[in-house]
């Protein structure tokens, strides 16, 4: 096989599958992209399916790459077909219809599945998980066929709560039940935990945390749900949201290794090589602890993606890890919070402000004097200062008063970062 | 020098009319400068935009609406694709994108506002019209 004409497989057509194909058609216009989906659709952007229930965009805004982009980038693309085997030792992928697919280079970008937990009534209608464009689209016409106006959400991690954030737009009495006591409690720490139940339960939102649903109850469709402690709360929908896990089925009889997800290396392939991984299927590496974590969000599968598809096509590109990062708008009150946040060990220093009067809240965590998380709640604006600092591991003890304030900037950085920042060309990483 | 005529500029460039007494008079929408002022002590400078080669706001932006502009190289967000989920500006180290405007007809506009080069101008207003020539606009290679 000569070089011009390397077969690329791609299993997943989402985040990290599409920013494969950029960055493989940087490096090699000839060779041949196969993407295989599961899904039905042709591209779509996840993170708007919320957006989408909540009528804020439309079916057609969902794609978040042009109608040509497969055409123009020269891709082959296989829909509604899962890759149900794959063969290290052959190089190939065999699909759920039977037809093998061989490859040279070979990426998995799988994503997650949500986690359903064995809950007694969990298989009524009325009941979903909210991950994909179908699932919006099913309980839409859930909604509007049985007229719903409550609704039940379990779990309030991050995709909860977008859900949540949906459901409340559409005017619905949505009730939260939580097993931890807190919500978004991997990334928020407890103050915002508490700034954000305030402001859910004065818009009329049901909290319960440290509680779960034992059984979800009614005649064919959900009429009911009942919590652990005892209690009844009238429901027309229920969606359960307790977490997802990476979907490493796939290589489950070969000799690619997995943990919680697929191990990648700096170059995001596997140990089997010319097999990569990357985005929610894959543990590559924490950027703040540096061993191998799984960081669900869009921003690490982007990334991974495009490192992968350079490696893959030749141009060899490291990986210097990720943060979890997330940004949540409840109630009017944007949110951001990334990197550690919630820390309780002495080798970490805090520093916070809450002003109870605008209701804005920012939190820093240090360590050794280099940020490892932040938090803004309120007031969001150039948020993305800290991101840098994080990434760049500036040591902030010359500025660390100003961390806080308002109007942090630039200007608040030592003299050679800022320089190297205002007067270089961009691009952090 | 911090005259802030740069964002002056700016504002009105990206207002409905581009009529300076029209967005001051309150007549129309007076949008955000796209361009920030960051000034302490005899300190200060402009900041928008740095059009970054590997932009983190092109790898975290969900909906496709920031996109780097063929032709120019510029790094654009189509508005009608923004659905304002802030992740740009999370992940913008300049912190220069910033919150769409709040309007007297219109809460919050969930869109994110970032310097646009000034699509059809020859060069940006801030550059034209800094009276010290500090602001500039370069290709680099
Ligand atoms: C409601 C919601 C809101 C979110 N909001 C945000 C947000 O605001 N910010 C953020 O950063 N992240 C957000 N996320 C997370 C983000 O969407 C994911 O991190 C991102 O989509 C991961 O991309 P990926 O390419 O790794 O996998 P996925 O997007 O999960 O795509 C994987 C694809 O592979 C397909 N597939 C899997 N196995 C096979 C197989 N064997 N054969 C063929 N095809 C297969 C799947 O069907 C799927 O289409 C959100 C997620 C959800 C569900």
């Amino acid at each position: 096989m000569s070089s011009d004409n390397i077969r690329y497989v791609i299993v997943g057509n989402s985040a990290g599958g599409t920013a494969a194909i950029e960055a493989i058609r940087q490096c090699d216009e000839k060779g041949k992209i196969t993407v295989i989906s599961e899904e039905t659709y042709f591209n779509y952007s996840r993170p708007l399916i919320s957006y989408l229930l909540a009528k804020k965009v439309t079916l057609n805004d969902m794609p978040y790459r042009k109608r040509e982009f497969y055409k123009d980038n020269d891709v082959e693309l296989i829909l509604g077909a899962k890759a149900e085997k794959l063969v290290t030792e052959d190089k190939c992928v065999i699909l759920s219809g039977g037809q093998k697919v061989p490859f040279d280079k070979l990426l998995l970008a799988a994503g997650g599945t949500p986690i359903v937990p064995k809950i007694k009534g969990s298989n009524l209608d009325g009941v979903f998980t909210f991950t994909t464009l179908a699932d919006a689209l099913k309980i839409e016409e859930h909604i509007n066929n049985h007229k719903v106006k409550k609704a039940v959400v379990l779990g309030a991690g991050l995709i909860g709560l977008k859900a949540t954030e949906a459901l409340l737009e559409l005017k619905m009495e949505v009730t939260i039940v939580e097993m931890s006591g807190r919500i978004l409690s991997t990334t928020f720490d407890e103050k915002t935990s508490s700034i954000m139940r305030t402001a859910l339960e004065k818009r009329g939102c049901g909290l319960f945390t440290g509680n779960t649903i034992t059984a979800i109850e009614g005649e064919n469709k959900i009429e009911q749900v009942i919590l652990k402690n005892g209690q009844k709360i009238p429901a027309g929908l229920a969606i359960i949201a307790i977490g997802v896990k990476s979907n490493i089925e796939l290589v489950n009889e070969t000799p690619v290794k997995t943990n919680r997800g697929i191990l990648a290396d700096e170059f995001m392939q596997t140990n089997v090589k010319d097999v990569y991984a990357a985005g929610d299927c894959c543990e590559a590496k924490d950027f703040l602890s540096g061993a191998n974590h799984p960081i669900p969000i869009w921003p690490a599968a982007v990334r991974q993606g495009k490192i992968a598809g350079f490696n893959m096509a030749g141009s060899k590109k490291e990986y210097r890890g990720s943060f979890a990062m997330n940004s949540v708008e409840l109630c009017g009150i944007p949110t951001i919070s990334m990197g550690q946040t919630a820390v309780e060990e002495k080798d970490y220093q805090v520093l916070q402000r809450f002003d109870a009067e605008k209701n804005t809240y920012r939190k820093i965590v240090l360590k050794n004097n280099r940020i490892v998380g932040a938090i803004l709640v309120g007031n969001i604006e150039r948020s993305g200062i800290y991101t840098g600092l994080i990434k760049d591991r500036v040591d902030t003890t010359n500025f660390r008063e100003q961390l806080l304030g308002e109007d942090f900037g630039l200007i608040s950085l030592p003299e050679e970062y800022r320089k190297h920042l205002v007067t270089g060309n961009g691009g952090v990483f | 020098m911090g005259c802030r005529l740069c964002e002056v500029h700016c504002l009105v460039q990206h207002s409905k009319s581009k009529d300076i007494i029209k967005v001051y008079k309150g007549k129309e929408p007076k949008p955000v400068p796209r361009v920030i002022v960051e000034e302490k002590g005899y300190l200060s400078f402009a900041l928008q935009c740095r059009h970054c080669e590997e932009a983190p706001c092109l790898e975290a932006c969900p909906t496709g609406a920031m996109y780097r502009d063929k032709k120019t190289g510029a790094v654009l967000c189509d508005e009608e694709k923004c659905v304002g989920c802030w992740m740009c500006i999370m992940v913008c180290p300049f912190g220069v994108i910033a919150r769409g405007q709040e309007t007297a007809d219109r809460e919050q506009t969930k869109i994110v506002s970032k310097c646009d080069l000034c699509i059809g101008e020859e060069t940006p207003v801030c550059v034209k019209n800094c009276p010290n020539e500090a602001i500039v606009c370069e290709e680099i290679e």
